[in-house]
């Protein structure tokens, strides 16, 4: 097992992917983002749609269960929501919260 | 900001996936809202949900006899497959026997056969176990997980003794035998109706299916003694009994045949070759095929109702709607249209009720972004006896090879995943708005019919992704081109799976993903041949390709985003010069409600090794695609670096255009997204006047003449 890293440091990244979270990103993003996708303990995230174009972000859950919600945050797009995700899990790889203006 | 999130309150189903103007519609409604009423009534669809780049949800309603309110009820569904044996001898003393395959042991009770109150199972801890009434007898050793084991036992009502042991068939693994005597509940008399992997409660309600695969039954009681044979009636719903087809039984929810058994050596693929060797049945306790809810509604469709999409909307009280949709087809011959869409009823079929994306894994590893569902999705995944797709698997870890229109079906809708059934609407959304006459068929349509469907028009356009086909169908799309039909291929990943469709299981098609192929989940050793007899897997494993007929083949699919078409020098042949009439633009499709381009999610390319036709044009090419596209696997001989879209030149739809001998002509743009570009900007686009040049020239009579080759 390897073991995730993220330097905390490269909060370039960070906003390389705010600024464009769907498409082409630099190889030290996608490396970053690797890292996160395979980490098990944020892997499991979902966007969930719903309804008036709000998405709340979820966690899919084990044994076939239907994935929990979270409801205490409502996102207006797509856009939003991966960011907020991605705030997360860089809050549980990095072991600091994302400090981007 | 918290949020409050429903789920829809009603879901339902029709009884076919299409249906013709003047035919008659049955609904089968369960109402999950305590309310228990809800509204209903019959509306086209034009267009889906696209997001905040495409026109959003069009849908016109239709007067039936069902519009307005109704009441209602939940109503059950008996999920997991068994086979029944109805009638049975009086018995008494028995003795029985089977072979056993567990596909997943441990946590629950899996009944193997069951007689009445006695029941021969596997428990808790996974080791074989006699169950009379409320006692229960274990042999005390684990089976093993999907390997062959003999289950045995014995039981005497008149005095409760009862005998039950495991023996795993001999192997190279050390497995030991486990067995037990002792005193069970007398008086459980042994009974009728016997089943195999489940125990019934009541007539059309079973419980404590079993996961695996069951071999070679036998029961002995007093002059009784029966046997079935499961390598007889492959392709069938029926068990045969061996001595006596009084004992006969049947099938329910289409547990697997064609599979492999204790004998099975690997001296053979091909079930049809030794019988013998594929004489177990593979039973789930989540197979569906027939949800079998009582009629809720029905209406008679209007006689001139134009072909399309439609769904019947069920609305409770509160929740989003339940959208039942399914295809009206022309009346035979046509309605006079010239232009016909081809909706891929198959495809909506192999992914019906997809629970992938909420399953836990590194989903976004393949994907490049997070999963995405909505609330009709999470209502799916808080049923789960409506079935999964083909493309999850069951407890067992075996791949889902059945797919049922018999049950509520949650990717039918314009609504959700703006996937297959909902993005095809945007090709009706556009020729609506084009103003261009045309009618909807479907691929189970084309199944039955063959080409004589086709034979009205002189053009038909393909959906965004035509995944799944028939041999009959592929055979229909051939003989269609080869009379000198024009064919639009506007999809990516197309004409990539067979499936077949069982003809002892109307509405359900199989599906045996072998071999190869970018897939989620492999077939089992030894099961890559259908209950058909047909060869399952990929049609350019089977010496079908794509590139062969369509010009264009599956090379590539992420997504994250979509990118854009460059053109070609070959697009300014002369040949091609209808296409590109009143285009001067060099990139094509920078734009779109997927993903901001017409290059998208699957993406297929020009191959001339797979036989793409060398006279073909390619007219322009699709570039700079993320980190998340990558080279599909069946085009890797071994793993490598170097496989993604900001490394691999051959990551790239490819739009082409080929003549052929017959006066016919094909275009194929080797993308999903590409129909979701067709709206931007009020339908005033690039990508919408391609389309449009095409359709023009393909409904003119005039034939292509096929370029002579130097």
């Amino acid at each position: 097992m390897i073991e995730p890293l993220i330097d905390p440091s490269r909060r370039d990244l960070a906003a390389e992917y705010r600024t464009r979270p769907f498409g082409r990103h630099s190889a030290a993003l996608q490396a970053l983002l690797d890292v996160m996708y395979r980490a098990e303990n944020c892997q499991n995230l979902i966007l969930i749609a719903i309804g008036g174009g709000r998405w709340v972000l979820g966690e899919r859950q084990p044994d076939r269960k239907p994935p929990r919600l979270f409801l205490d945050e409502v996102f207006d797009s797509l856009e939003a929501g991966q960011w907020a995700a991605f705030r997360r899990r860089w809050r549980a790889l990095a072991g600091s919260e994302l400090d981007l203006p | 900001m918290s949020a409050i999130a429903e789920t829809p309150g009603v879901i339902g189903y029709v009884d076919a996936l299409t249906a013709r103007p003047g035919e008659r519609v049955t609904v089968r409604v369960s109402v999950l809202h305590p309310a228990r009423r809800y509204r209903a009534g019959l509306v086209r669809l034009i267009c889906g949900e696209t997001g905040p780049k495409g026109p959003g949800l069009k849908e016109e309603p239709i007067a039936t006899a069902i519009d307005g309110e109704h009441e209602g009820r939940e109503q059950y569904t008996d999920a997991g497959s068994y086979a029944i044996v109805e009638r049975l001898p009086p018995l008494g003393s028995v003795e029985i026997e089977l072979l056993v395959w567990p596909g997943c042991l441990g946590g629950r009770v899996q009944i193997l056969m069951a007689l009445g109150r006695l029941r021969l199972a596997l428990d808790e801890s996974g080791a074989a176990a006699l169950l009379a009434g409320d006692g229960a007898l274990s042999a005390g050793r684990r089976l093993r997980e999907k390997a062959w084991h003999r289950v045995e036992a014995r039981y005497d009502p008149a005095t409760g003794h009862g005998f039950v042991s495991s023996t795993p068939l001999p192997g190279f693994h050390a497995d030991r035998a486990g067995e037990a005597t002792g005193a069970l509940p007398a008086g459980i008399v042994p009974q009728g109706p016997l089943l195999f992997a489940a125990e019934r409660l009541a007539p059309g309600r079973t419980a404590r299916h079993f996961d695996g695969k069951l071999e070679a039954p036998r029961l002995r009681s007093g002059t009784v003694a029966a046997a079935w044979d499961f390598a007889v009636g492959i392709g069938t719903r029926r068990i045969a009994a061996v001595a006596s087809d009084a004992l006969d039984g049947v099938t329910v929810n289409a547990p697997k045949r064609a599979v492999t058994g204790s004998l099975w050596d690997g001296s053979v693929q091909d079930w049809r070759q030794k019988p013998a060797h594929y004489a177990a049945i593979h039973f789930h306790s989540d197979d569906l095929y027939d949800a079998g809810w009582e009629e809720s509604l029905a209406f008679r469709l209007p006689e001139d109702l134009r072909s399309g999409f439609y769904a019947v909307k069920l609305e409770a009280p509160s929740g989003p709607p339940f959208h039942v949709g399914f295809i009206v087809s022309p009346p035979p011959g046509g309605s006079g249209a010239r232009l016909a869409v081809l909706a891929s009823t198959m495809t909506y079929l192999a992914y019906a009720n997809y629970r992938r994306r909420m399953t836990p894994g590194p989903y976004e590893l393949s994907m490049g972004a997070l999963p995405t569902v909505d609330m009709t999705d999470i209502l799916l995944a808080e049923h789960p006896e409506l079935g999964g797709s083909t493309y999850d698997v069951h407890p067992d870890g075996s791949g889902i090879a059945h797919a049922s229109s018999r049950r509520p079906l949650f990717n039918m809708r314009p609504t959700g995943r703006f996937w297959n059934f909902s993005m095809d609407l945007c090709l009706i959304d556009w020729l609506d708005a084009a103003g261009i006459a045309y009618d909807v068929v479907s691929d189970h349509d084309l199944h039955e019919q063959g080409a004589a469907l086709l034979a009205p028009y002189r053009a038909v356009l393909s959906s965004s992704h035509p995944e799944y086909h028939t041999l009959e169908m592929l055979e229909a799309l051939q003989a269609y081109l080869g009379g000198g039909g024009r064919f639009a291929y506007l999809g990516g990943n197309g004409f990539y799976w067979r499936v077949t469709a069982d003809p002892a299981h109307p509405g359900m098609i199989e599906l045996r993903r072998a071999e190869d192929g970018t897939r989620a989940w492999a077939e089992a050793p030894g099961e890559y041949y259908h209950a058909t007899g047909e060869y399952g897997g990929l049609w350019r494993r089977l010496g079908r390709p794509p590139n062969a007929v369509f010009g264009v083949g599956f090379i590539a699919q992420g997504f994250d985003a979509s990118s854009y078409y460059r053109r070609t020098a070959a697009s300014r042949d002369p040949r091609a010069a209808f296409l590109f009439a009143g285009i001067e633009d060099e990139i094509i499709g920078d734009f779109g409600a997927w993903g901001d381009g017409a290059a998208g999610l699957e993406i297929d390319c020009y191959d001339a090794a797979l036989g793409s036709p060398p006279h073909a044009l390619i007219l322009a090419s699709s570039e700079g695609h993320s980190n998340s596209f990558l080279l599909v696997n069946e085009e890797l001989l071994s793993n490598r670096r170097g496989v993604d879209g900001t490394t691999n030149a051959r990551i790239r739809a490819d739009m082409v255009f080929f003549e052929t001998p017959s006066g016919g002509a094909v275009f194929a743009t080797g993308s999903i997204a590409f129909i979701a570009s067709l709206a931007h900007r009020g339908y005033d686009n690039n990508v919408a006047r391609l389309l449009r040049n095409a359709v023009a020239r393909f409904l003119d009579p005039t034939p292509f003449a096929i370029p002579r080759l130097s």
